[in-house]
């Protein structure tokens, strides 16, 4: 069953939410979905360009008070 | 009655608590109150970091080791006999040779080791100097080296955040002395879109790899190697040629955390300031098997397991708990062969490196003598 993972990489300087992302996806199995949260606009960004790269699926993006949240499923 | 503190892994977090804890109760160990238990797997403790001068013969194996009890204080309990099933809800750990310890607390400080063998073709294609038979073949091939394309090639999730950029300042010093430099092209590639997680640092790098003339590629997370054609793709679609490819392989924690379903790929969930594990007040989980998203580094395993002695000497003594981890992690970060800076920040400050000098690179190289001391908790 597809599960629903969540990262809080709030305040995360190193390795940072985006390198988060990248190894939780390795240990996920297809349609999986991770949920970053990520206080930096920066990663907020990085994070969908580096799926749509990849081809991984951006579920949604959601700003909230002071933090983004970006929910990935993987797509292969 | 007896309180006992299982410690499993006799790597740097869980000799330093070990050591700590011994050190602070004293006329519990001595009276029976207390007794402490250590699993590890070998009889000797590697100092990690030292595997990055092995390569460039800046340092010799034999430093590398001491005799695990020696470095251990001679109150611990210490079996070479791993954990192979950790049951926290029985409160008891059982061993490889089949023993049963049961403890009061425990503590998993069982690290991380490389997974090269997760993604294909890189253990026949690769080099790296993340173990001692890495580090080893890797002097080898350097020797052997006269020139051509090498790939430093770092993936996540990885320990030492910054020793993938330092082989690649000390790989220039050290082709640059042989003659070598001018016949060599170095591409170092990156898993996210800049050269280093941390952001101070990637902009520190960038203009050092431009003087130096190193290439990067960022965005690049290794698909597969081909050791026939010496080519190594990545997700995102590019495909680089090496000649000599030093990889930095991805990284998981121990099986047993795996095995005995305490956390997908050795990652044990743990709470970010008490560091207890999720879902248990008796046990803690210290250094690079925490799931917490900091550097697996050992400045990391070293402030949390100084959190963790104070808890657990508080909660036997007072039963009462002393204090959170702040995040705190602090790295040196060698700049060549005769330089060398640091960086520090914790949950809430952010990380300011200075300008590299001689005199840092010498506190590294005097650091990696003083680790021992460190190990024992005198430092
Ligand atoms: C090349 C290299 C360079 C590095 N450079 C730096 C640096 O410059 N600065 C820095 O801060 N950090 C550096 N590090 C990282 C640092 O060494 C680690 O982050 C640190 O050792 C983590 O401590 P730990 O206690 O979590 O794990 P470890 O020290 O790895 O100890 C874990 C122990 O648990 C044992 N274990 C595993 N499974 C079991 C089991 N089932 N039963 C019993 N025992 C078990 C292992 O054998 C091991 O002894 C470097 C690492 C490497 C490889």
């Amino acid at each position: 069953m597809a599960e629903r993972q969540k990262i809080d990489a709030r305040g995360a300087f190193c390795p940072g939410p985006l390198m988060e992302l990248i190894a939780a996806l390795k240990l996920a199995s297809i349609g999986d979905e991770v949920d970053v949260w990520s206080s930096d606009k920066g990663s907020a960004a990085d994070i969908p360009a580096w799926c749509a790269k990849v081809g991984h699926g951006v579920v949604e993006t959601t700003e909230h008070d002071g933090y983004w949240s970006v929910v990935v499923r993987k797509a292969k | 009655m007896s309180k006992t503190i299982l410690i499993v892994g006799g790597g740097l977090s869980g000799t330093i608590v070990a050591n700590g804890i011994c050190r602070q109760m004293g006329a519990e160990l001595r009276s029976g109150a207390l007794n402490i238990t250590m699993l590890g797997t070998t009889e000797t403790h590697m100092y990690q970091p030292g595997l990055l001068y092995i390569p460039f013969g800046r340092m010799r194996e034999a430093e590398l080791f001491r005799d695990q009890r020696k470095v251990l204080d001679k109150r611990v309990n210490f079996f070479v006999d791993p954990a192979k099933n950790i049951d926290v809800e029985k409160n008891q750990v059982t061993t490889e040779a089949g023993r049963t310890f049961k403890y009061d607390y425990l503590v998993l400080a069982t690290g991380s080791r490389i997974m090269p063998q997760n993604i294909p073709g890189m253990t026949e294609g690769g080099h790296w100097f993340y173990d001692l038979d890495g580090a080893r073949k890797l002097r080898k091939a350097l020797n052997e080296f006269q020139g051509g394309k090498i790939v430093v090639n770092v993936n996540a999730p990885h320990k030492c955040p910054v020793a993938p950029l330092e082989v690649v300042f000390m790989l220039h010093d050290f082709l640059k002395a042989k003659g070598l430099w001018d016949k060599t092209e170095l591409t170092y590639t990156y898993p996210i879109g800049r050269l280093h997680a941390l952001e101070p640092v990637a902009h520190w790098a960038k203009p050092e790899f431009e003087k130096l003339g190193i290439k990067s590629e960022t965005f690049f997370n290794t698909e597969s190697v081909d050791p026939e054609k010496k080519t190594l793709k990545s997700m995102e679609g590019s495909e680089l040629p090496y000649d000599l490819l030093i990889t930095i392989p991805p990284h998981q924690g121990s099986q047993v955390i795996d095995d005995s379903g305490l956390g997908k790929g050795g990652w044990v969930p743990t709470n970010t300031k008490t560091l207890h594990r999720e879902g248990s007040t008796n046990v803690f989980v210290v250094g690079d098997t925490t799931n917490i998203p900091i550097s697996k580094a050992g400045s990391t395993a070293h402030f949390e397991a100084d959190v963790t002695i104070d808890n657990l000497v508080s909660l036997c003594q007072e039963g009462t708990f002393a204090r959170e981890y702040d995040g705190k992690v602090f790295c040196f970060v060698e700049t060549g062969l005769g330089s060398g800076t640091y960086v520090w920040f914790n949950y809430t400050t952010p990380p300011n490196p200075g300008p590299p000098s001689q005199m840092i690179h010498w506190f590294k190289l005097a650091y990696n003598r003083l680790y021992w001391l460190s190990a024992r908790g005198l430092l």
